[in-house]
């Protein structure tokens, strides 16, 4: 890394939108108004369900596309208009295949390297994603997670500065998972700028420096794993014998209960669990398997993908009852 | 373009080439798309020409066959199967892939042609040899315009395939879409049948034709014959067919699957 890029953005998102097909009812946004950067070394992961517009964006910032409204830059270009001063500065692993079935894993990683400036020997690329057993056998006989692992090796190949990775490990077994994981680390270790897309929240807790999650293409929070979850209330979990009713719990711990099964959500998990606590000995009473924990990333996902779900289906109510209407 | 630019070109160039050349190898119906039907097709033009007779329009019957086998294997060898091609490897997503990379969309496209092309121009040279040495038909009277002649057509035909895969939606496809160009070449721009024959406002209409031009200037370089005005009005038209197919790739050409 030159001296002068330090401390630099390695990848800004200026008001982008992406919409597909004409004007008007008939196209659709996938992409709404986002703004973020990356700066340089920096792991940044886009997370979002299926559809919320995860990998329009990262066409969008790979320049493969262009926006229909607002600006991407990465490294200081436009990666779609200045795509031969970007290409040869970044790695991109697409979310997909990409590959001709009849050549072989090493003839691939040949043509690739014949495709990049400077490129890596391709013995010590195999080796990176552990594939090198695996040089002469044909791409259509890999299985799907020797394929994400060929895909890497691709993007690799170049050294980039900055790496796109949309959904790295989907299709992988654990092992390939954790060495993955590995790999991501060592390059961000040495300063590569890393911008990841996953469906699998424990990859972005482990890696992300900070995370973006996406709902129908917009960004609904960010920052770092921790604030993200912290914004998110814990939960008490726990069951209450037979003779004592919810409505005796109380009335500092805001409960919410089914038969005598409880659950408390709260944003001050300390008082709230020290509340029962005291008032369950006092009372006498035993809180049967509870459990209380912070928000984990995964809850604050579901939560938000949960708002987005129940907005959707009020939406499709609405316009149920005005087709009833009209 | 300078010297760096022009190398790194020609190194992905290359790199694309042999990867799609191993491809075609493996690929049993572009073998035999490539090797054996140009073959074929030149046998049976031999068989059915040599009851024309071609004696009053100046042309040997040989000669007719040779220069016709040179459209065949423009069009079978370049546009047949680089229709298959771009439609194959844009469905793989291998296309897309590429894009991420560093060669110019233009190095993708002409990488991908690069076999079928060298294929096409060494059949070409065979097909040239065997006229000069065994057919009787003479050194080409204008190497020039010979040469000119299969490169436009090797260009125009490769966008025009590039062009075709734009509205074939999978390889399997790709065998009905090239019909209508390969069947109207074939039947009506000289390849197998020679245009003198037909009465002259069809003939005249037939020499608009994308592939018409080509076949002549290939026939007036290697047969001689052809006025400085119809030398032109060939190279003229060769050159706006080359250009209007370079421009519906720009406009049309898909690089990823429909979704």
């Amino acid at each position: 890394m030159r001296d002068a890029d330090r401390h630099e953005t390695a990848i800004e998102a200026r008001g982008l939108w992406r919409r597909y097909g004409p004007p008007g009812p008939g196209g659709f946004d996938a992409v709404r108004g986002l703004d973020f950067t990356v700066a340089r070394g920096e792991l940044f992961a886009l997370l979002g369900t299926n559809g919320a517009g995860k990998t329009s964006t990262v066409e969008l910032l790979e320049g493969l596309d262009r926006p229909s409204r607002g600006t991407v830059r990465v490294l200081g270009h436009d990666p779609a208009t200045e795509r031969a001063k970007v290409r040869p500065r970044i790695g991109i692993m697409l979310q997909e295949g990409g590959f001709p079935g009849d050549l072989t894993v090493a003839e691939t990683l040949r043509m690739w390297a014949g495709l990049t400036t400077d490129p890596r020997p391709q013995g010590e690329a195999l080796d990176l994603v552990r594939l090198t057993a695996r040089a002469s056998v044909r791409v259509k006989q890999l299985s799907g997670g020797e394929k994400r692992r060929l895909d890497l090796a691709m993007a690799l190949l170049g050294r980039p500065e900055v790496l796109f990775l949309d959904e790295p490990t989907t299709g992988m077994d654990a092992e390939g998972r954790r060495d993955t994981w590995r790999v991501v680390r060592e390059l961000t270790a040495r300063g590569t700028t890393v911008l990841l897309t996953t469906h699998y929240l424990e990859e972005a807790e482990e890696l992300a420096d900070r995370l973006a999650i996406m709902r129908a293409g917009r960004i609904v929070a960010a920052g770092t794993p921790q604030e993200v979850t912290a914004s998110r209330p814990s939960r008490i979990r726990f069951t209450l014998p037979a003779h004592v009713p919810p409505a005796r719990l109380p009335l500092a711990v805001p409960a919410a209960a089914d038969g005598h099964r409880v659950e408390v959500r709260t944003d001050r998990l300390q008082e709230a669990l020290t509340d029962l606590l005291l008032w369950a000995r006092e009372e006498d009473v035993e809180l049967a398997g509870l459990d209380a924990r912070s928000a984990s990333l995964e809850e604050a996902f579901l939560e938000i993908t949960q708002r987005d779900r129940d907005a959707a289906d009020d939406a499709a109510a609405a316009e149920e009852h005005a087709e009833v209407s009209a | 373009m300078n010297t760096a630019t022009l190398t790194a070109t020609l190194t992905r160039l290359g790199a694309l080439g042999r990867a799609e050349l191993t491809l075609l190898l493996r690929n049993r119906s572009a073998v035999f798309t490539s090797l054996l039907m140009p073959v074929f097709f030149v046998v049976i033009t031999r068989t059915s020409m040599s009851g024309v007779d071609l004696e009053e329009t100046g042309t040997s019957a040989n000669g007719a066959v040779m220069t016709g086998g040179i459209g065949i294997v423009l069009i079978l060898v370049v546009y047949t199967n680089l229709v298959s091609a771009y439609v194959a490897r844009r469905e793989e997503l291998l296309l897309k892939r590429l894009r991420t990379g560093e060669p110019t969309d233009a190095e993708i496209l002409g990488g991908t042609a690069l076999p079928s092309v060298l294929i096409a121009l060494l059949q070409c040279l065979v097909l040239l040899a065997a006229g000069v040495a065994a057919l009787n038909v003479g050194a080409p009277a204008r190497a020039d315009l010979l040469l000119l002649g299969v490169l436009l057509g090797c260009v125009m035909l490769t966008g025009l395939a590039a062009a075709t895969s734009a509205v074939t939606r999978s390889p399997e496809s790709a065998q009905i879409t090239v019909m209508p160009l390969m069947l109207v070449s074939l039947a009506a721009s000289g390849l197998m049948i020679p245009l003198e024959i037909f009465p002259d406002p069809v003939a005249d209409v037939c020499r608009l034709l994308p592939l018409t031009s080509v076949m002549e200037l290939v026939r007036f370089g290697w047969l001689g014959g052809g006025s400085a005005g119809e030398v032109l009005r060939a190279l003229g038209l060769a050159v706006v067919w080359t250009v209007l197919s370079v421009f519906a790739v720009r406009r049309w050409f898909r690089w990823e699957p429909r979704r």
